[in-house]
């Protein structure tokens, strides 16, 4: 079942084209790993999905939903598609536990306690449960970036957004957050995922796409793309990584 | 040259009559003045092309002149071009609620603006709609870094009350000058009236550093 489905995407930042034409079906279950070069439309193509980037052309269904549509309709994919950034933005004034708790309490409609409760869940199910009382300043990069995902996870959503999500984080910081998310894979998630770990592409990925030019350049089960390259740039790419 | 310091004794309670009518303009002055620079602020920082142009021509306007010249203006020229007669309580709140608005107004859109762009996208990417934002995520971490610039302009504010001696209201610096020009006590008077005007700064200074203190800036 397609869950995400752009058709014929485009979207231009002024006379800069970032994504041309993309056409492209993600199914339910699908942990989709999107690669390619800085600049190459890989975390526009992302962005578009939850629609912090507007498409300028084409157009974007989630879940049956147009990007295109309402400012409520907007928020629906929102609450369909969880997000996860690069420089984990958790809210600095609340603590870990109220981070988790937002979500349901104020998107959701929970009550207090239910909205604790669950976000209590999701701490424990990032290993965090110990931190609840903890401000993001004093939890590390890799700690942050666990409380970020549960608290993506607190809305319920269907699909999982990660743009770069280890990219800010120390070496042995890394694995803590690529376990998390590889637990959430296995769990059936389905999930998007920009980013340069290409052990994790090859372990948890069921597709790879290489994106160059705004083109999806490459789209394949990632470990035979990844140890034979089937184009040049990716090759190159692949080197440098 | 003699001094004569019971004189402030004699006179102090008209002195603090007049204090309190300072106060009074200051308050209701900047309640009405944060209200306002609230509103044109966040039409600057989130307000399409027109409220954005309003604040803007709002705020151009009154930083561009004088406070003085604003007073005289409510009071003197309004009556003439509206046919709206004030009295001069009503001039001088109207004053201070324009003029700390429009420099409050930006101080607003600088707090709103200096919060990453990033926990604005946090806090839509979960399903709230921006104004949710604005009011549960970046409002309360922009309050924090409102409260130096504003307690400035509080107490710039309180000082400009004692331009009000134009159109005859009687606060503190009013009061002053009219004990001084019965008993010429000139150096005894503004001495007095100048203490007033530092414990009431001081203790406004106060107030807004324990507030500050209270609140990690985030």
């Amino acid at each position: 079942m397609t869950i995400i489905e752009f058709k014929n995407t485009s979207k231009s930042f002024g006379p800069l084209k970032v994504l041309d034409g993309v056409d492209l079906s993600i199914d339910v279950g699908e942990v989709v790993v999107l690669v390619g070069p800085s600049g190459s439309g890989k975390s526009t193509l992302l962005r578009c999905i939850n629609g912090l980037e507007m498409i300028t052309g084409g157009d974007l269904i989630i879940d049956g939903l147009s990007v295109t549509g309402s400012a409520r309709q907007l928020r629906e994919i929102r609450q369909e598609a969880g997000m996860v950034f690069q420089q984990f933005n958790l809210f600095p004034q609340l603590t870990a536990l109220d981070n988790v708790a937002f979500g349901p309490a104020k998107v959701r409609g929970l009550n207090r306690a239910q909205a604790r409760e669950t976000a209590l869940d999701l701490l424990e199910k990032v290993g965090l449960r110990d931190k609840a009382g903890h401000y993001p300043a004093e939890l590390s990069g890799g700690q942050q970036q666990r409380v970020a995902i549960a608290r993506a996870l607190a809305v319920k959503p269907k699909v999982m957004l990660f743009d770069e999500p280890t990219s800010a984080l120390d070496p042995e910081l890394k694995q803590e957050v690529l376990n998390v998310m590889r637990a959430l894979a296995e769990e059936g998630m389905t999930m998007v995922v920009v980013t340069h770990e290409m052990g994790f592409a090859k372990q948890v990925g069921t597709r790879l796409i290489f994106m160059e030019h705004g083109h999806i350049a490459v789209d394949g089960n990632p470990r035979e793309v990844i140890d034979t390259p089937p184009n040049d740039r990716m090759k190159d790419f692949l080197q440098h990584v | 040259m003699e001094m004569d310091w019971s004189v402030i004794i004699d006179f102090l309670p008209q002195l603090l009559e007049g204090a309190r009518t300072t106060i009074y303009i200051t308050v209701v002055g900047l309640l009405g003045g944060v209200v306002l620079g609230t509103l044109a602020g966040l039409m600057r920082a989130y307000g399409g092309r027109v409220l954005n142009a309003i604040a803007f021509a709002y705020i151009e306007l009154i930083r561009g002149t004088p406070i003085v010249v604003q007073v005289m203006f409510l009071y003197f020229a309004l009556p003439v071009l509206a046919d709206l007669r004030i009295d001069p309580m009503s001039a001088a709140f109207l004053a201070i609620i324009v003029n700390a608005g429009a420099y409050i107004a930006e101080i607003v859109r600088g707090a709103f603006l200096s919060i990453g762009k990033g926990l604005t996208e946090a806090g839509l990417a979960i399903g709230l709609p921006h104004w949710k934002v604005l009011v549960y995520i970046i409002g309360p971490l922009a309050f924090r870094r409102l409260i130096p610039p504003l307690g400035n302009q509080f107490i710039v504010s309180l000082k400009d009350t004692s331009l009000f001696i134009v159109i005859g209201v009687g606060e503190l610096t009013r009061t002053g000058q009219e004990i001084m020009a019965s008993n010429f006590r000139a150096v005894e008077i503004w001495t007095a009236v100048a203490i007033i005007y530092l414990v009431m700064t001081g203790t406004l200074s106060l107030i807004l550093r324990t507030i500050e203190k209270r609140m990690r800036i985030l």
